[in-house]
């Protein structure tokens, strides 16, 4: 196990340097001044130009540059907003808040994936199996701002349930709805896929092998058919992560909840080029730091990768 | 019993009971049949299969020739007093808050949508099956250096780098740029699905018998392993269609798409956030008409992915 | 019907089946697959089911403890066991005859074990689900014995591992051990070594034949060999497509097969033919094989494998030929990647391998899994380059050959491939596949070609109308016809038949068998032969090499390897063909 622990991390450090250098590369190796093309068509004042500049060595050949700014990301400093506050002091400030938005919506995702797939998978065919198919469909084709508003417009201002802006200090009951928002999309695709892993594995050799032991079926399910099932589903909710930080940026922007996906949401919206690089490159960071993870989880789940290679 | 037992305990079954067939002998039937014929063959009995083809079809008309649908004009007709007006005779589905007409704006809408999900598509696509194939049929360090980039630009979620490349031209968003800026980052999934079934049809013996009779390595890749690995290609291609989609409408939602003067679902849908209270008409039809392409999209690459999948076909 | 399976008077059977119906739901309605059986098995007695594949062995097998998947059901008939009822058993009351009253072991070892549960785990779980020991401490003691006895060695240590550190035969006697564990009255052995390498097999029969005699176990045993069959049961149950043809003693069936079906199987089972020329031979010290006095009969023409290997001897020409392929000192080094800490070590496929191939003979490269046989045909095939040794085809070198050369060698050179399933494009019709070489090395022009095309489809005895259908319309036998005619489409003097026949049912085994004995006479082609199965061989090779961990350890003529094998691990291996203690007709 350690030794798969070494190699995945040696395995994760090409990766990490091969994303910043896009992300780099994308914004300052572009012909003419990367800073004003951040700025679209606004025209920042000369002052602040003059500290960004200074700020992303941009007097320095484009390879300093780069290594200049990786050293930076290291010691954990991506560099500071338009307000002239410490990027890593607004991280500090709303990583907590998207952290509990993220739990919420991860237990949401698993809990009611993983049970609706596990109870449509072993009832293949019935009418809660069609039900759910359809349903998750719909979902997985509903952009998420689409979900937020319908949610927003039934639950915060149709029925009243919730409120549509989350209020100051971002309390656990002002969150449920966005969680429930955020979480749709992959817990459509968790309940699709862990259907098809659960028709799979029960279809499998050592399952009936297991009934032909005398296991009951009160023990294979949970035992032989769902454990095995959740291998293909960790993998692939690892790398659907991404597309839980895009919809946090657009979730906590509509429902204006504290965190760092409405920094970023507002950045975009005001046209902060440098501040959405940074905080971009903050949730680069975290995919990459989340599907390490994952994947030696993986090595946990499934034996086969923990002792061989 | 007819027969008499040899010995009391040796049965033997009156041959008329089990008449014998002869051995191994050709019962092709009336129809041929290989994967793309069967596949055919059961998507169309599948209403699902009809109702997104219909969709799909009816988008492609209505993004081609918009003027069939509505005779309103999406800007010109706009009148301030119509504001978040609610639907009239003429304009069935109401007015924005600029007064212009909402269904008008829909048709209008499409073909932005349709042309980034197919600029996209053909993207991935192509980009997809060259890494794909190459990393997948060669091995070795091309599949190294290929799967390492792929790595790379799989790890950075593709809306988030598109945010980025918009934000950096910001001067010239057009249709073409944001497909790219969606397409340049999302090709590694296609990549990864056709280098794994590379992987698994080049052991196929029938790679190994055409190499026996001496047919070059590229034409083995060209003639008997990429055609019969492009089957899931096709279903994450479609499925990919849709996604582009909405990866359109989220980045002119954020407004880093489009800009506002180019008529798309997304745009209309961010300009009427602000009146959701007073008039979620403005909202409701343009994501109703995105989300219905989107899911004729998603819908055809599930029908897809059952009939060239005799595993999925098992799990219906 | 009467009872078909003997009732020594005076005691009860353990098991009896009356007109068991099993079909499957299918869109279509019921598709009948097990149709009225009858069956009855005393206790202790072994009773062996024999039949294809589709001949609702399996089903019949698995529908008396309700394991028939999700479409399958019982439609009528009744199953006694012990005087219990299990047809009208709901799932709850089975739950305690499975495991606990009658045992189980499946048929292939590397998917009937969990991969993400160590091996004690799943051994303990049978033990406490049966009720056969609680208690933490007690449990494992008892899963330590269990593997113990399935002759596991340090079992305490294994416990730990999971099944991808398992061989396959471990893993099969840890199922056996399983499925013994709560000493069941009833074991069925559904096919439990047919994955596995012969001499493995042997040794694990041997082993549950002595655990289940000293238990007391009667045992159902399910295979498709009727060698190993009439080795192992004292009585015998041939089906054929859901019915029982013929039943009764082992013994009686063999010596005297009265159902054609029967007549066939025998006929063409390798097993037995190889068992048969044996003793002939044997017993006639010179060579005598047209002296057999098998009489071939209508049912059986086309597949006995004795007129097959007649044929051959028949033909063999007299006076020696040249050589086809001589090989010289062949060796094969895989560099393997560290399995561990950084080592990384070679792995020697092949080790210096020597042999020669008379032209228009068949020589036999026999072995078991990872003996470096299938490495070996790849080099010659030059499929892999071998990292030394040499390769002398007709007196050329074939090492340095390229471009143009090399096309000229693989025209001279083709191979057949052994998984029916993947040896054919499934996207290209039969005409184009086997139009392919052809066209590769632009031989004549698009009629010309067809022409031969239909003329190979001739020679390998399948319809000329197949020229536009695809491989999936077909069945394995006609699967493995077409590569035998793409193979033979550039007219080669060299075909190489990599495990061919090893997938493929017995009776269409026997016909392809006799296929490639015909074309072999008809266009003077050398094979050479890999397969693990020694009785093929008896049947079609005129030489044969043994290999083992990437070295031939002997090398002679057919009878002289079988006469007299001169290796301890020859001798192991042809011990282990199925059927040595039995007396045949003949």
């Amino acid at each position: 196990m350690a030794g798969y622990i070494l190699r995945r991390l040696l395995q994760a450090i090409p990766v990490l340097l091969g994303t910043t250098f896009l992300i780099y590369f994308m914004v300052f190796a572009m012909p003419g001044d990367p800073l004003l093309a951040l700025f679209g068509d606004k025209t920042p004042n000369p002052a602040l130009l003059e500290r960004l500049r200074q700020e992303y060595n941009l007097d320095q050949p484009f390879i300093v540059q780069y290594f200049l700014y990786l050293g930076g990301i290291f010691r954990g400093d991506f560099g500071t907003s338009f307000s002239g506050e410490a990027v890593s002091d607004i991280l500090a400030r709303t990583f907590p808040v998207t952290i509990r938005l993220a739990i919420l919506a991860l237990i949401i995702e698993f809990v009611g994936g993983v049970l609706i797939g596990l109870y449509s998978g072993l009832r293949k065919g019935k009418l809660f199996d069609g039900t759910a198919l359809i349903v998750s469909l719909v979902f997985i084709s509903l952009p998420i701002f689409v979900i937020a508003f319908v949610g927003q417009y039934v639950f915060g201002i149709q029925l009243g349930w919730a409120r549509t802006t989350v209020s100051s200090g971002a309390p656990i009951q002002d969150l449920i709805l966005p969680a429930f928002v955020l979480a749709s999309i992959s817990l459509a695709q968790l309940i699709r896929l862990t259907r098809a892993s659960v028709i799979e594995t029960a279809g499998l050799d050592f399952v009936r092998t297991a009934y032909g032991k005398g296991l009951s079926r009160r023990r294979i399910i949970p035992v032989h058919i769902l454990r095995n099932s959740l291998i293909p589903v960790v993998t692939y909710a690892a790398t659907d992560f991404g597309v839980l930080l895009v919809g946090a940026t657009v979730t906590e922007g509509i429902f204006n909840v504290p965190g760092v996906g409405r920094t970023l949401y507002q950045a975009i919206i005001r046209g902060e080029g440098p501040t959405v690089v940074s905080f971009v490159t903050v949730m680069v960071l975290i995919y990459l730091v989340v599907n390490l993870v994952v994947d030696l989880l993986y090595g946990l789940l499934d034996p086969r990768i923990r002792y061989v290679k | 019993m007819s027969n008499k037992p040899l010995t009391p305990t040796h049965f033997v079954a009156p041959l008329e009971e089990t008449p014998l067939v002869a051995i191994d002998a050709v019962n092709v039937g009336e129809r041929k049949s290989n994967l793309w014929i069967d596949a055919w063959r059961d998507m169309r009995r599948r209403p699902m299969f009809w109702v997104s083809a219909v969709i799909i079809l009816l988008v492609i008309v209505v993004a081609l020739f918009p003027g069939l649908f509505t005779p309103v004009a999406p800007n010109s007709d706009c009148q301030l007093s119509n504001s978040n007006g609610g639907p009239t005779g003429e304009h069935i589905l109401g007015f924005t808050k600029q007064g212009c007409d909402v269904f008008s704006r829909i048709v209008h809408g499409t073909s932005t949508s349709l042309s980034v999900g197919i600029i996209v598509t053909i993207l991935t696509t192509v980009l997809g099956i060259l890494f794909g194939a190459f990393a997948g049929f060669y091995g070795g360090w091309l599949d190294a250096v290929l799967s390492r980039a792929g790595d790379i630009f799989f790890s950075i979620p593709y809306i988030l780098a598109a945010v980025v490349i918009m934000s950096v031209f910001s001067a010239y968003r057009n249709v073409f740029v944001i497909s790219l800026a969606i397409g340049i980052f999302a090709w590694p999934s296609t990549a990864r699905v056709l280098r794994a079934e590379i992987l698994r049809v080049k052991q196929s013996d029938y790679v190994m018998a055409a190499q026996a009779v001496g047919v070059s390595n590229f034409k083995i890749l060209m003639r008997h392993v990429l055609p019969n690995s492009i089957a899931p290609v096709i279903v994450v291609t479609t499925i990919s269609l849709g996604a582009a989609i909405v990866a359109e409408a989220t980045l002119s939602f954020l407004g880093v798409g489009l800009p506002n003067s180019t008529m798309s679902w997304g745009n209309d849908i961010s300009a009427a956030q602000v009146d959701l209270r007073n008039a979620p008409q403005t909202l409701i039809y343009p994501s109703l008409a995105l989300s219905i392409t989107v899911l004729a999209f998603i819908m055809m690459g599930e029908v897809v992915r059952d009939a060239l999948d005799p595993k999925a076909r098992a799990q219906r | 019907m009467s009872d078909p399976t003997p009732r020594p008077a005076g005691t009860t059977p353990l098991l009896e089946i009356k007109n068991l119906e099993v079909g499957f739901q299918s869109t279509n309605g019921i598709v009948p697959a097990v149709r009225g059986v009858d069956l009855t098995l005393m206790p202790g007695q072994t009773l062996a089911i024999v039949g294809e594949s589709g001949s609702g062995k399996s089903t019949t097998a698995h529908a008396i403890i309700n394991l028939l998947p999700g479409a399958g059901r019982i439609t009528g008939g009744t199953i006694m066991f012990d005087g219990k009822e299990l047809s009208s058993y709901s799932e709850k009351q089975m739950e305690d005859i499975r495991g606990r009253e009658i045992g189980f072991v499946p048929q292939d070892p590397m998917s009937n074990l969990n991969p993400v549960w160590s091996v004690g785990f799943q051994v303990e779980e049978t033990i406490r689900a049966n009720g056969i020991a609680s208690g933490r401490k007690e449990v494992r003691a008892h899963a330590i014995q269990v593997l113990k006895e399935a002759g596991l060695s340090d079992a305490d240590k294994r416990l730990k591992q999971f099944p991808h550190q398992f061989s396959g035969g471990m893993r099969q006697r840890v199922l056996i051990g399983i499925g013994l564990s709560s000493r069941p009255k009833l074991l069925i052995a559904d096919e439990p070594t047919s994955a596995l390498d012969v001499t493995v097999q042997r040794r694990i029969l041997d082993h549950l034949e002595t655990l289940t005699r000293d238990i007391g176990t009667a045992v159902l045993f399910i295979t498709h060999d009727l060698g190993l069959a009439a080795e192992r049961a004292e009585q015998l149950v041939v089906m054929y497509k859901g019915r029982i043809v013929e039943a009764g003693p082992s013994k009686e069936i063999l010596q005297n097969p009265v159902h054609p079906y029967t007549q066939r199987l025998v006929a063409a089972a390798p097993s037995l033919a190889s068992r048969r020329i044996q003793s002939a031979t044997a017993e006639s010290a010179t060579h005598a094989l047209g002296d057999l006095e098998y009489a071939p009969t209508k049912v059986t023409e086309g597949l006995d494998l004795i007129a097959a290997a007649e044929e051959r001897v028949e033909h063999r020409p007299a006076a020696k030929r040249p050589d086809a392929i001589v090989v010289k000192d062949l060796t094969k080094v895989y560099k393997i990647r560290g399995q561990g800490k950084g080592s990384s070590g070679e792995l020697i496929a092949a080790d210096k391998v020597s042999f020669s191939v008379e032209k228009g003979t068949t020589t036999a490269l026999v072995g078991e899994s990872g003996s470096g046989k299938s490495t070996v045909a790849k080099m010659i095939l030059r499929l892999e380059n071998p990292t030394s040794g040499s390769i002398l085809i007709d007196g050329t070198d074939v090492a340095p050959l390229k471009g143009k050369e090399l096309l000229g060698l693989r025209r001279r050179m083709q191979p057949v491939f052994q998984d029916p399933y993947g040896s054919l494009d499934p996207l290209r019709n039969i005409g184009n596949t086997i139009a392919e070489p052809l066209q590769v090395h632009n031989v004549g022009d698009r009629t010309a070609r067809r022409d031969r095309v239909l003329e190979l489809l001739d020679q390998v005895s399948l319809p000329q109308s197949l020229i536009t259908r695809y491989p999936n319309e077909l069945s394995g036998g006609q699967r493995q016809r077409v590569a035998i005619a793409r193979a033979l489409a550039l007219k080669p003097d060299i075909v190489v038949l990599d495990e061919a026949v090893s997938a493929l049912d017995v009776l269409v085994q026997a016909q392809i068998l006799q296929l490639l004995a015909e074309l072999q006479n008809e266009l003077e082609l050398t094979y050479l032969f890999i397969t693990h199965d020694l009785a093929v061989v008896r049947v079609i090779a005129d030489n044969v090499c043994v290999m083992q961990q990437g070295r031939i350890v002997e090398a002679a003529s057919t009878d002289a390897v079988f006469d007299n094998p001169k290796e301890q691990y020859t001798r192991e291996l042809l011990n282990a063909i199925p059927g040595a203690g039995i007396t045949l007709g003949v």
